[in-house]
């Protein structure tokens, strides 16, 4: 007994070195599986806090830059108000064109992380405003992420651009489908993978959701077909897809909520017994 | 609490807010970032309690990784650069570290800049492998080390001259 004590106290150094090691070491591995990074977050008191009156300084910065980006939305709304038919692609917009009952919640961005392989951002509506985790997060020009933690006042979405991020996404021209993810490059490119080789592709067709998730309604916008080749097995197609959106430069954010999200996932995972 | 403790707490809390809110933001060439926050573990005083040193270490890398939602990577690069600080301070300082009379203000440039070197590239390695965490990436790993740390060292390098009080 004497020796081992003897043994810790000598050694208490290395030991405890090795301790807080391996506790970052599982705190990481923890963060590479998706829905379980809970406890190492920005979507907290603090840390929201913080994040949220350093951005009210550096939004001005930003600021003609949204305001243009805001008078072209309401362009295109107010083009689509005269002219009704005209537009029907654009019009995701509107709750009532999906089909499905949307509810649409706006949103600020108030910490936004592009430069790792893993990337989130935060932002500054939480369970108060009823945020939940597996909301859809947009903007007018197209898809941001899904939210994949909430607090009181703020929730962190995990951006498309995250190596674990995989949304249900296809080609406008066809119905062809497969899930969107990115390798972890470029800011302005993502990959469409299992694309059937049989789809026909085109460089510069337009990619969007594909409405099979129960997150994103059908036909929001993601980005247009930038290359493509078939993968190493030969039976689908690789796409790399330029998105509209600037992920470097995002401010005001729409948060999608589908309300028939319940009867679906009951309907999909019926209780057993 | 002397004067020493409190500038220690300071300089914790000033880095972690220059780190998260200016360094991890600045994306020059769309990925390259500084971590200057390290700054903290190379310029703690060096005859003090090593255990505390660690924990102190684990906390700040801790700090860091929860404002950039990034697991454990800072934690664990950060912990072990405070482990192996000793072996570098006796290869980069020599005769002067066996001492255990260093003061970073009164040391030899040179000196000061190879152990800067060798622990941020350190840090940097250690924490691109966990946020990667794919060795098939090791092209990318490199890269991001190689041009992270040129820009780290040249920013800790300023920042200690900038700061040094020059009273002897």
């Amino acid at each position: 007994m004497q020796q081992i004590i003897n043994f810790v106290i000598r050694n208490k150094t290395s030991l405890l070195f090795l301790l807080l090691f391996v506790i970052s070491l599982a705190l990481t591995i923890q963060s590479h599986s998706y829905h379980k990074s809970k406890f190492i977050n920005s979507a907290n008191f603090l840390t929201g806090g913080i994040y949220e009156s350093a951005s009210g300084i550096s939004d001005y910065f930003g600021l003609k830059k949204q305001n243009d980006i805001l008078v072209e939305e309401n362009n295109r709304l107010r083009s689509q108000i005269f002219n009704g038919s005209d537009s029907i692609g654009t019009s995701f917009i509107d709750s009532t064109s999906f089909g499905g009952r949307y509810k649409m919640q706006s949103a600020r961005i108030i910490n936004n992380n592009y430069a790792a392989s893993k990337n989130y951002l935060t932002i500054n509506k939480g369970e108060k405003n009823n945020i939940k985790e597996d909301l859809g997060v947009i903007t007018s020009k197209g898809i941001i992420g899904i939210i994949d933690n909430t607090s009181n006042g703020y929730a962190r979405v995990l951006s498309i651009l995250n190596t674990k991020s995989k949304i249900n996404a296809q080609l406008k021209a066809s119905d062809q489908f497969g899930s969107l993810e990115w390798d972890g490059k470029s800011s302005e490119i993502v990959q469409l993978t299992d694309i059937s080789k049989f789809a026909p592709v085109r460089e510069g067709d337009t990619i969007v959701t594909g409405g099979k998730s129960s997150i994103f309604p059908k036909g929001i916008p993601i980005g247009t077909v930038y290359g493509f080749e078939l993968d190493i097995s030969g039976d689908t197609y690789t796409v790399d897809v330029k998105l509209f959106n600037d992920m470097t430069n995002l401010s005001h954010v729409y948060i999608i909520e589908n309300l028939d999200i319940e009867e679906i996932k009951l309907l999909e995972n019926p209780i057993d017994e | 609490m002397n004067s020493l403790t409190l500038h220690s707490i300071f300089r914790f809390f000033l880095l972690i807010l220059v780190q998260v809110l200016i360094c991890n933001n600045i994306n020059f060439m769309s990925s390259v970032n500084p971590y200057p926050y390290i700054l903290f573990i190379l310029l703690y005083p060096v005859n003090n309690n090593r255990t505390l040193f660690i924990f102190l270490s684990f906390m700040l890398g801790l700090f860091v990784d929860i404002f950039s939602d990034s697991g454990g990577v800072h934690a664990a690069a950060c912990v072990t650069i405070a482990f192996i600080r000793p072996a570098v301070l006796k290869f980069a300082f020599g005769m002067i570290y066996e001492h255990q009379s260093i003061k970073f203000n009164n040391t030899d440039f040179g000196n000061r800049i190879i152990y800067f070197s060798i622990l941020i590239v350190i840090h940097h390695f250690i924490m691109f492998i966990m946020e990667i965490f794919n060795i098939s990436n090791i092209i990318l790993i490199l890269q991001n080390t190689l041009f992270s740390s040129i820009f780290t060292i040249l920013l800790c390098v300023l920042i200690s001259i900038l700061f040094s009080n020059k009273q002897r």
